[in-house]
């Protein structure tokens, strides 16, 4: 069933001084789809991410969110949008609990505690609720974040590299989770990491950027055909490498 | 303007007080510890001096007034660095929050600490020294209000650069105030100042609010002219800093440096 795209982006550009950070990039991201944007440092991925969130403005082009110009109806789009990222903290001074009411009171959350209860539970994190975010490991802060950013139910989801600093075990929990949580709201996510792996599990269509410009965009397995590759890693390192 | 929002961050930065001394230490102590060492030093000078009528009052408004003055620009521009130190403001700013929300809260936030740090310093006065600053009567209301809006402004100009510029920008925070503490007539007259200071220390709101409190404190009645003069400046900087805010904010979004700031 062909649904409207909850995000349009079209021949979107981003020029710093003389740096084309972004070079006319058009894409959608279609309900309760995941999409990964992937490429080597420098690629545009994070510009891209942040034009999307409303943080930097484009040079030239179009960012439609639900339809609507992001520029014009920034308030209403970002309070169905919510955003995480492993470099990205919360106030160290306040405990867990303190800084989840805030957030939700800042999204209007309804039942604001009944909600980060429940998310606790979800991310095995009620045992930290009392502590104060200095005294949490990087892997705990980033659960934390991820609670953050489901606190307004959002219809997508904004992830720049959300599991960089987890173990194993509960990066592989945070992706079920992510995943469960996609199939049952219709949540939409774009993600970015550098775990290739991750990448191919998570991901139903990859955004491949180079130097600003999208040189492929499909499924995995389609990305990978098309630079006969052996995998996702495989493609990336041939693209880094200028094989 | 959607009250919940302004609220949080309201709440998120009182939070910040909860169990933190040496910022609990920048509500009480210093605002005591300045109070406590013009008052001996006013003392000292009555000495002198002989008996100069006021002297005290003087000193002592004129130390309380001007921290209320410095605690409203703080209490924005340092609220807004503790969202930069904490990496926080990309949080924020991904939130619907809109700026104006932003700057309301923080004002809020000024509000709070100035009452507290105010009541701390009226209070102590009054022990230590037997100075009552409401006996400036009604006319208190109209210098404080002017003052909280006059750190309102310089907080918002402090705020922008530190957004533009980084954290090389932060001393401003605590500067700021004290760049026009000189025109600001706080300790002395305007008539001391040489003539071409003069004409600036009318620009600055301020110096019409602490002439003002000598006119009260001295009984020649409060001169409206200085009030007029300070709530129309006021106005003007006000408004024009919320406009080199707004200004500011654009130029910084479209140079993608939301995101970076504090790194």
């Amino acid at each position: 069933m062909q649904t409207n795209p909850v995000v349009e982006v079209k021949n979107l550009t981003k020029i710093f001084n003389s740096l084309k950070a972004v070079d006319n990039i058009s894409f959608e991201m279609h309900p309760g789809e995941i999409l990964g944007l992937l490429g080597p440092n420098g690629a545009g991925k994070t510009t891209t991410l942040q034009m999307l969130l409303a943080l930097t403005i484009p040079t030239s082009g179009e960012i439609k969110i639900f339809g609507l110009d992001l520029e014009q109806n920034r308030e209403k789009i970002l309070h169905d949008v919510n955003f995480s990222s492993s470099y990205v903290a919360m106030p160290y001074s306040l405990t867990v609990m303190e800084n989840l009411m805030v957030f939700a009171r800042l999204y209007g959350v309804h039942n604001p505690q009944t909600r980060i209860a429940q998310l606790l539970n979800d991310f095995e994190a009620e045992d930290v609720k009392d502590k104060a975010v200095r005294s949490l490991s990087s892997g705990q802060i980033t659960r934390v974040c991820l609670i953050k950013a489901l606190l307004n139910d959002p219809k997508i989801l904004f992830l720049d590299e959300p599991t960089a600093s987890l173990d194993p075990d509960i990066a592989d929990k945070t992706r079920r989770l992510l995943k469960k949580v996609k199939e049952e709201k219709g949540m939409s996510i774009l993600y970015t990491s550098h775990n290739m792996r991750e990448m191919e599990e998570m991901s139903d269509r990859i955004i491949f950027l180079d130097k600003g410009t999208i040189i492929a965009m499909g499924r995995p397995e389609e990305v990978q055909a098309h630079f006969k590759g052996e995998s996702l890693e495989d493609v990336f390192l041939k693209i880094a490498r200028r094989e | 303007m959607k009250p919940h929002r302004i609220l949080a961050l309201v709440i998120r930065h009182l939070y910040l007080y909860k169990r933190s001394i040496p910022r609990l230490m920048e509500v009480f102590y210093w605002p005591f510890l300045d109070l406590v060492v013009w008052g001996f030093i006013t003392i000292y000078l009555t000495k002198f001096k002989g008996t100069l009528p006021s002297f005290i009052a003087f000193l002592l408004g004129a130390v309380i007034l001007w921290d209320i003055l410095f605690r409203s620009q703080q209490g924005l521009s340092v609220s807004f660095l503790e969202d930069m130190w904490a990496r926080n403001l990309l949080n924020i700013f991904v939130s619907p929050i809109s700026p104006v929300e932003y700057i309301f809260a923080l004002m809020l936030v000024s509000i709070v600490k100035l009452l507290l740090a105010s009541a701390v310093m009226i209070l102590f006065a009054w022990l230590f020294y037997s100075f009552n600053i409401f006996l400036i009567g009604i006319a208190l209301i109209p210098l404080i209000i002017n003052l909280v809006i006059m750190g309102w402004a310089m907080g918002i100009v402090t705020m922008a650069l530190i957004l533009r510029l980084g954290q090389e920008a932060e001393v401003l925070a605590w500067a700021v105030a004290f760049l026009f503490q000189p025109v600001s007539a706080v300790f002395y007259p305007v008539s001391v100042l040489p003539p071409f200071l003069q004409t600036v220390a009318g620009f600055i709101p301020a110096s019409h609010i602490f002439e003002g409190m000598r006119a009260v404190i001295s009984g020649s009645g409060f001169p409206i002219s200085e009030l007029v003069w300070a709530t129309s400046l006021n106005l003007t900087y006000l408004t024009g800093a919320l406009i080199f805010f707004y200004w500011n904010f654009g130029v910084v979004r479209k140079k993608g440096l939301l995101a970076k700031v504090g790194e």
